[in-house]
C-alpha cells in the first residue's frame, strides 16, 4: 500500500500541494473604518453602521451576507458554484454566520477562532479545496461595534468609560471566494500553521493586546522554524488585531528570541483607525483582520507592491463569563502564507 | 461656602472612585457601583456619612455613596418606630423615589432615543 503523502513541514504547518488562490473578495465596511486611513482600501462602505436595521446584531449579520454574495459576484460565481460557506463572528453561538449561512443555503461549517476566524477560515478552505473535498469554498465573517460591546462588555447605553488599552471593534463585513489554482490570478494560500492556545495569565478584559501577543508570537516562531524561513523573506509581516499595546508587547517579544522584525511588521488592528483618539489602542473583531487582509494586502498584492506575505490574525478566547469569574483571557493566532505568482 | 464643599468633597468621592477604577482593571463598574454604596450604607451606620452631607451638602448626596447613606438612615429611623421590622422596611424608605424616578427617566429616555455608536 502506498504512503498517503503528508503535506507537512515540521511540526505545525502545512504545506499545500496545488495552493489554492483567492479568487474573489469583498470588503463592506462601516462609517468609522471607512473614514480610517484604510476607507480607499475598502470595495464599500455602508453610512449607516446600523445599515437601516433596529438592531446591531441584525444589522451584523446582514454585514456578513451581503459581503458573501458580493464576494461571489466578484469571483463571478453563484452559490450553487461553492460546497461550503465557512463563516463565524463573535456572537454567542456564531448567530451572524448562521443566520447569513441560513439565507445563503450553502453547506455550513461554523467556526469560532474570535478575531482571528479570517485565518482559520482561510487556512481550513485552502486544506479542503487542496485536498479536493471541494470545488471552492466561501469564507465570510463580520462584526459590529455595538452587538459586539453588548456581548462582551456592556451595551452601549449603560455609557461605561473606555481605557487606552480598549480596542474599538470594526463594524462590517468581508468574504473571500478560495477555488483551485487554475481559476484566476489572486494570491495564493501558500502555507498554514494554525496556532496553539497560549495564555499567560492576562486577566484583563480591557487589554486583549496583551492576552493576544504572546499566542503571535508563539505561531510565528514555530512558522520560521517549521518553514526555515526568516522575516526577511516575507515582504509583509501583518498581525491580526494586536492594536497598539499588543504589537508593541508583539514586538519586544520576537526581538527577546533574537527575531528582528526590521519594518516588515504592520497590525491590521493599529492601522484601522490611525490616531483617532476614541478608538482606543487601536481596533479589533472578527472582520478587521478579514478586512484588512481583503482590502489592504490582497489589493496592494494585486498592484505588486507585496509578493509575499505571512498573515497573523489573532484572537482572544474569553468568554464574558469566564472573565468574570476571574479566569485569565487565552490567546490564539493562525498564520497563513499569501503569494503572488 | 457650602457650595465650596460641595465642590471639593464631590469632587474627592468621585477622583477616588476614578483612581480605582484605572489602577484595578478587575472591578467592573458595576463592582464600583455597588462598592460605594455598600461604603456610604457603613459608614452611615456610624452616623459620619449624615455629618459628611450636613458639611458638603450635594457634594457628598449625589455620588452613590449618599444613596448607600439614605438606605441606612432609612432603616435605622425605622427600627426605632418598629423594632427589627424596621430593617425591611426602612430600606427603600429614602431612596424609593430616587429607584422610581431612575425607571421612570431610563424607560422615557429609551423611548425616544437609539444609541448610537
Amino acid at each position: 500500500m502506498p504512503a498517503i503523502a503528508v503535506q507537512r513541514l515540521g511540526e505545525y504547518t502545512v504545506q499545500l500541494r496545488q495552493p489554492p488562490r483567492i479568487v474573489g473578495a469583498f470588503t463592506l465596511m462601516g462609517p468609522r473604518e471607512g473614514a480610517g486611513p484604510l476607507g480607499q482600501y475598502f470595495d464599500a462602505i455602508v453610512d449607516d453602521d446600523m445599515w437601516g436595521e433596529v438592531s446591531a446584531e441584525k444589522a451584523e449579520r446582514k454585514y456578513l451576507e451581503h459581503a458573501a454574495r458580493r464576494a461571489l459576484d466578484q469571483a463571478g460565481l453563484a452559490e450553487q458554484d461553492v460546497d461550503y460557506l465557512i463563516a463565524g463572528d463573535l456572537l454567542n453561538q456564531i448567530v451572524s454566520a448562521t443566520f447569513s449561512a441560513r439565507s445563503l443555503g450553502i453547506p455550513y461549517l461554523g467556526v469560532f477562532a474570535a478575531c482571528a476566524t479570517s485565518a482559520l477560515g482561510l487556512g481550513l478552505a485552502a486544506m479542503l479545496v487542496d485536498g479536493g473535498y471541494a470545488r471552492r469554498v466561501l469564507v465570510a465573517t463580520a462584526s459590529h461595534y455595538q452587538s459586539v460591546e453588548r456581548q462582551y462588555r456592556y451595551p452601549i447605553e449603560l455609557n461605561i468609560q473606555r481605557k487606552e488599552t480598549n480596542q474599538w471593534t470594526a463594524t462590517g463585513g468581508a468574504a473571500a471566494v478560495v477555488a483551485p489554482p487554475g481559476e484566476g490570478a489572486g494570491p495564493r494560500i501558500t502555507r498554514i500553521t494554525f496556532g496553539r492556545v497560549v495564555d499567560w495569565g492576562i486577566k484583563d478584559a480591557n487589554d486583549m493586546g496583551a492576552a493576544m501577543a504572546p499566542a503571535a508570537c508563539d505561531t510565528l516562531l514555530r512558522h520560521f522554524q517549521d518553514t526555515n524561513t526568516t522575516p526577511g523573506d516575507y515582504d509583509l509581516i501583518i498581525t491580526g488585531d494586536l492594536a497598539k499595546v499588543g504589537s508593541k508587547l508583539f514586538r519586544a517579544l520576537v526581538e527577546r528570541v533574537g527575531v528582528t522584525l526590521g519594518g516588515k511588521h504592520m497590525d491590521g488592528g493599529a492601522s484601522m483607525y490611525g490616531t483617532a483618539p476614541w478608538a482606543g489602542a487601536g481596533a479589533s473583531g472578527s472582520v478587521c483582520s478579514m478586512a484588512v487582509l481583503l482590502g489592504y494586502v490582497y489589493k496592494e498584492m494585486a498592484r505588486g507592491r507585496y509578493r509575499r506575505v505571512l498573515a497573523l490574525p489573532t484572537g482572544c478566547l474569553h468568554s464574558p463569563t469566564t472573565w468574570q469569574q476571574g479566569d485569565s483571557c487565552p490567546g490564539i493566532s493562525h498564520a497563513i502564507v499569501l503569494e503572488t505568482d | 461656602m457650602i457650595y465650596f464643599w460641595a465642590f471639593v468633597i464631590g469632587g474627592l468621592i468621585c477622583a477616588l472612585t476614578q483612581l480605582v477604577h484605572i489602577y484595578v482593571p478587575r472591578l467592573t463598574p458595576g463592582h464600583l457601583l455597588v462598592g460605594l454604596t455598600v461604603t456610604g450604607a457603613v459608614l452611615n451606620g456610624f452616623g459620619w456619612y449624615d455629618a459628611l452631607i450636613k458639611f458638603a451638602g450635594a457634594g457628598a448626596l449625589v455620588p452613590v455613596s449618599g444613596f448607600g447613606a439614605s438606605i441606612t438612615r432609612g432603616v435605622l429611623q425605622e427600627t426605632q418606630k418598629l423594632g427589627w421590622e424596621g430593617l425591611f422596611t426602612g430600606t427603600l424608605e429614602f431612596v424609593g423615589l430616587g429607584i422610581a424616578a431612575g425607571v421612570l427617566f431610563a424607560a422615557l429616555a429609551a423611548l425616544v432615543a437609539v444609541p448610537r455608536a
